[in-house]
This record gives C-alpha cells, sequence and structure tokens, in this order.
C-alpha cells in the first residue's frame, strides 16, 4: 500500500501535485487550533482592512481575521465532506455488493431505484429538505443529509465491479467448497473493491463540498458555523466585490478551487492506476 | 414487436420509478424533519404584528393543513401529494398570494428549459467531438495540452465557475450584461432587438454552463475513442486507405459515442441543478431565481411545487433521449 502511493507520488504528476495541495489545506484545517480569535464572536479586530502582516489575509466587514476564519471553514467543510462520505459509502457498498451478487430481480429491483436517485435533480430536493430544517441543522445533520442522497452514482460504479468479480473462477471455488454468500462477498469480494471505494470516496468529498457551498448560498446551511460556503455566503451578502473588498471573497473561492481540484487529480490518479488498460497505455507511453 | 417489448415498455416503466421515487422522497423527507410548515408560517404571521385570537388560529391552521396537504393520516396525505402532482394543483403561493404556484412555475419554465437544454447540448456536442479528436490522436501535443486545461476546469463547480464569469465580467470585461434576461423595459415581442437582447443577455449563464459542463464529457469521450481506435476495424480501414474524416468521425466518434449518449441522460438532474444555481448568480428570471425567492420567503408551497415539477421534467427529458437512442445505435433498431 505504502509503495503504491510512493510510486504513484513518483511517477505521476497529477498524484505529486493533488497530494501536496491537499496536505498543505489539511494543514492549513489544523492550524485552527492555534486561532487567537473567537469567531463567533464580531468585531474581534478592526474591519474591511487588506492584508498585512499582521492579518495575513485581511479582516472581513463583520470585523473577523479573515485567514483564521478560513481556517475553520476548511475545518469544517472537510469535516461534512468526510461524515458524508463516509455514511454514503456504507450505503453504496451495501446496495452494491447485494445488487451485484443477487443478480437477477433484486439487481432489476435495486438498480432501478439507484438510477432514479441518480437522475433527480438534487439541488431542488436538498433545497426542500434544508429549508423544512433551517436554523436546526448543524454541520454534522447536513453531512448526513448530504449522504442519504450522495450514494448512488458510486452504488453504480461498485455495483459493475462486483458484477465481474462474480463470474471470476474463485467465487465458483468459494461457492462450491461450501462458503456461505455472506461470506463469499465480505471476505473474497469487497476486498477487491475497496481500492475503488477510496477513489469514489474522494470523488465524493468533494462533491459534498461543492454542494454544501451551493447550499449556504442559498443561506441554507448553517450560516452561524464557518465553512466554505457559509464565507462565500457572508462575503456575497455584504456586497465584499462591490466594495473592493476582494481578499474576503477570494480566499474561500480560491481555497475552494485548490481544494477541489486537488481532490480530483488524487482520484483521477487512483482510479488510472486502478484500471490495468490505461496502466498500460502509461507503460507503453514511457517505455 | 420485440423492440416495443424489449426496449420500449422498460423504458416507460423506468420514468414511472424515477417519478414514483422522487415523489416518495419528497414526501418521507418532508414528513420527517421536526419543523412543521404550518406552525412555520403561522408564527410569521403573527411575527409580523398581526393579533389573532385563539380560535381563528385553530381554523387558520386547519385550512392551511389542508392546503398543505397534512390532514389525515400517512396514507391519506401520500395521496393527497399524488393528487396535486397529477392535477398540477400546488396551492397558492405565500409570496405572491393569492397566484397559483403552477402559474409563477409556468411563467419560469420556459427560461429554465431554454437555458439547460441549449447549454447542455452545446456543452455535450463540444465535449463529445473535442474528446473524440483528441482520443483519436492519442499522444498528440495539442491533445495533450488541450486535456490538461480541461483537468483543471472540470471538477470546478458550477456555482464557482458563474462568480468567476461574473467577477471577470462585472469588472474588468463589461461586454455582456450580468443580470436578466433581457433590457429592462422592453417588450417580449418576436423583433431583431428583443432576440439581440435576449440572447447577450443568455450568454453568460450559457457559457458557465457549457465551460463548467463540457469537461465531463471531453474527458469520457477521450478514453472511449482511445480504446475504439485501438479497435482492428480502425487499423483495417487505415490499411485501406480510408479518408482521415471518414475514419474519425464515422469509425472512431459515432461509435465510442453510444455510452455519451447514456451518460448524458443520466446526468441531465445534476445539469438542472446547475443550471438553477447559475441562474441565481446571474439573477436570470427562471425557476432557480424562483427557487431563491421562495428560500427566502419559506414559501413551502412554491419550493414543493418546483421540486416536484423538476422531478417530472428531468424523468422526462431523460425518457426523450432514451427513445432517441434507437437513430444512434442500429442495434437497438433491428433487434
Amino acid at each position: 500500500m505504502f509503495n503504491v502511493l510512493r510510486d504513484l507520488f513518483r511517477h505521476d504528476g497529477r498524484f505529486a501535485f493533488g497530494f501536496c495541495v491537499f496536505v498543505g489545506i489539511v494543514f492549513l484545517a489544523l492550524l485552527y487550533s492555534f486561532c487567537p480569535y473567537n469567531l463567533s464572536i464580531w468585531n474581534t479586530v478592526p474591519r474591511d482592512r487588506p492584508p498585512s502582516a499582521k492579518y495575513l489575509l485581511g479582516t472581513n466587514s463583520q470585523g473577523q481575521d479573515v485567514f483564521w476564519y478560513a481556517t475553520a471553514a476548511i475545518r469544517n467543510s472537510l469535516l461534512i465532506g468526510i461524515v458524508a462520505a463516509s455514511l454514503s459509502r456504507v450505503i453504496a457498498v451495501l446496495v452494491a455488493l447485494i445488487a451485484g451478487y443477487r443478480g437477477g430481480r433484486t439487481d432489476r429491483v435495486l438498480m432501478s431505484i439507484n438510477d432514479s436517485f441518480v437522475v433527480l435533480p438534487l439541488l431542488p430536493v436538498l433545497v426542500l429538505v434544508a429549508s423544512m430544517l433551517r436554523g436546526k441543522m448543524g454541520i454534522l445533520e447536513l453531512g448526513v443529509v448530504l449522504a442519504i442522497f450522495g450514494w448512488a452514482w458510486d452504488a453504480r460504479l461498485i455495483r459493475a465491479q462486483i458484477l465481474s468479480l462474480r463470474e471470476r473462477e474463485f467465487t465458483k471455488t468459494a461457492i462450491l467448497s461450501g462458503m456461505t454468500s455472506l461470506r463469499v462477498v465480505l471476505g473474497e469480494h469487497l476486498p477487491f473493491v475497496i481500492p475503488l471505494i477510496m477513489a469514489t470516496a474522494i470523488n465524493n468529498i468533494s462533491f459534498v463540498i461543492g454542494t454544501e457551498i451551493v447550499l449556504a448560498v442559498f443561506g441554507l446551511s448553517s450560516l452561524e458555523t464557518p465553512t466554505l460556503g457559509t464565507m462565500i455566503y457572508w462575503s456575497v451578502n455584504y456586497q465584499a466585490m462591490l466594495l473592493g473588498i476582494w481578499w474576503w471573497i477570494l480566499t474561500p473561492v480560491v481555497i475552494c478551487i485548490l481544494l477541489i481540484l486537488s481532490l480530483y487529480m488524487l482520484s483521477v490518479s487512483i482510479s488510472d492506476f486502478l484500471d490495468p488498460r490505461t496502466r498500460l497505455q502509461v507503460i507503453k507511453a514511457k517505455g | 414487436m420485440t423492440f416495443l417489448k424489449r426496449y420500449l415498455l422498460p423504458r416507460l416503466f423506468q420514468y414511472l420509478v424515477v417519478v414514483f421515487v422522487g415523489t416518495t422522497i419528497v414526501f418521507i423527507s418532508t414528513r420527517l424533519t421536526p419543523a412543521d410548515p404550518v406552525q412555520q408560517t403561522i408564527q410569521r404571521i403573527t411575527a409580523q404584528g398581526g393579533y389573532m385570537d385563539p380560535a381563528a388560529v385553530e381554523e387558520f391552521a386547519r385550512t392551511l393543513r389542508e392546503l398543505y396537504g397534512l390532514e389525515g393520516g400517512v396514507l391519506r396525505q401520500y395521496a393527497a401529494l399524488w393528487r396535486r402532482l397529477l392535477t398540477g394543483d400546488f396551492g397558492r403561493s405565500y409570496t405572491y398570494f393569492p397566484t397559483p404556484v403552477i402559474q409563477l412555475i409556468g411563467t419560469s419554465l420556459p427560461w429554465t428549459l431554454g437555458l439547460l437544454s441549449l447549454s447542455s447540448i452545446m456543452a455535450w456536442l463540444a465535449g463529445t467531438l473535442l474528446g473524440g479528436l483528441a482520443g483519436y490522436a492519442g499522444q498528440a501535443r495539442w491533445a495533450k495540452w488541450l486535456e490538461g486545461v480541461v483537468m483543471i476546469i472540470r471538477p470546478i463547480p458550477y456555482y464557482i465557475v458563474a462568480l468567476l464569469a461574473l467577477i471577470l465580467f462585472a469588472y474588468f470585461l463589461p461586454v455582456f450584461p450580468i443580470s436578466g434576461a433581457f433590457a429592462i423595459g422592453k417588450r417580449m415581442t418576436v423583433t431583431w432587438d428583443v432576440v439581440v437582447s435576449v440572447a447577450k443577455h443568455a450568454f453568460l449563464p450559457a457559457a458557465s454552463l457549457v465551460v463548467g459542463g463540457m469537461g465531463v464529457w471531453f474527458i469520457q469521450m477521450k478514453s472511449l475513442a482511445s480504446t475504439v481506435v485501438a479497435e482492428d476495424y480502425v487499423l483495417f480501414g487505415r490499411a485501406g486507405g480510408l479518408s482521415k474524416g471518414k475514419l474519425v468521425f464515422q469509425y472512431t466518434i459515432r461509435n465510442a459515442m453510444l455510452p455519451q449518449i447514456t451518460g448524458l441522460a443520466l446526468a441531465l438532474g445534476q445539469l438542472l441543478s446547475g443550471a438553477l444555481v447559475v441562474e441565481y448568480v446571474f439573477s436570470y428570471p427562471g425557476l432557480g431565481m424562483l427557487l431563491y425567492q421562495a428560500i427566502t420567503q419559506g414559501d413551502y408551497n412554491l419550493t414543493m411545487g418546483i421540486t416536484m415539477l423538476s422531478i417530472v421534467v428531468i424523468a422526462t427529458g431523460v425518457l426523450v433521449i432514451d427513445l432517441m437512442y434507437p437513430l444512434f445505435d442500429p442495434r437497438v433498431r433491428y433487434r
């Protein structure tokens, strides 16, 4: 495992870029523990100051230090992403294992529902749910809600993998030697799809972070908690761009782009590595 | 006959499943939430300073419950939701009382449909063609550069793309109008002037959607095309001296395109979500803007109506694409 990651880091520029940027962003999130201000209080610092040595990324119209606010925002956005991604992995893997292994009618019914989830216009549905929960939703609840709606596409991918595993020799050997379905699925098939689960989890985190931003911009996230979305919400709300307080709005936008880009590069690099065909192409191109 | 049975009926069935699952999700999620829309509405009215005596409040709550379909047991409520969906009667808007929700949606929907269909087709075509060409070209330098640029743009969410476009065109390059759908004070008549104004106003929202959405199609198509190029029949075609145009378009792109059409059907819901966000950023008078108003005003009926209608619109869109699929894939036609 470690060797694979080291090789990816050495030979794949995308992985190296994604990894470095992501580690940098996580470092910023960890810095939050040293935050000298209480971010829930306004006017702890002078308002609207441009970036300087004292206020690294300036201050906003609510009298908060943008740099430290951003560290909290990254931490919370990542937290929502991780909660949602891990929970939706559980749903996706369960659906995929059952549908893929049982096949037949179970598969058709489950995939029919799954496809409905895939094509449903998520935003209006999420808006409906979030506006019912408004004011009562913390970041954890938000993560759970996003998990409930974010599993379908990945379940499809994982199921496709299981379908091909089911036709392989070792499955038949396992069944003939008397293993129960549950043990075949969990013991023999699950280990093969774990890398795929990791790659989809990374994608899901960036989907969740993007969706949180949209919900926050509509005023539906928990607006008192600093996240990348609420940071954009408040800066747009205070007309930061019109007033020329560019450091307030650009900070979350740039961080969001870097974060999502780094996650994307990581997942592309990992899924390219998982696909033997592209791995062969890379070897051909190099050799 | 076999075509009807093996292709058409399953598709129609899936259409019904999508609408059914969507309606059920909407129903469950509105019931599971602790917030009571009736209490919320009453609170908002009393917060505005009006005094109501308790009997009147009780009466008011009862009519609201009926309006929101909250009367009776769970099954009856569920049936009421279906009745509202089938008759298109989502009650009256709270914000624009007493305009019916369906009428508000009716005026906004054409803008969204226009923006959505135009930009998704453009993004899909551009991504598929460029991706096909890049996949055919393989290791050529321009293909690698293009892929690099697309790799950077592809993961960025629609909202961020639109916001960056807004900042860029509002401050540095004020050529295109950044809000609305046509010049203020213009009447909607079919004259050259109005058409130009509408096109200019649609440019930035549509461009954000195309730029934000193209990458997915490009990258998928490139990998599809590069596997097709490696097939023997392409090699034989090349050895037989076929023209390059024929090789690229008829041999490679046409055959690699089929999964892309399925992909378009599956991505339709996401595309609509993207369009709603972009409309909000550019104050484009479609469903997205209406949805935003519904949220800020706490207009439960309107939010509900927009959600249910989006589900139907997307399911129908998927069905239309599915039904067009045989045009592209002769194997389905002649089965």
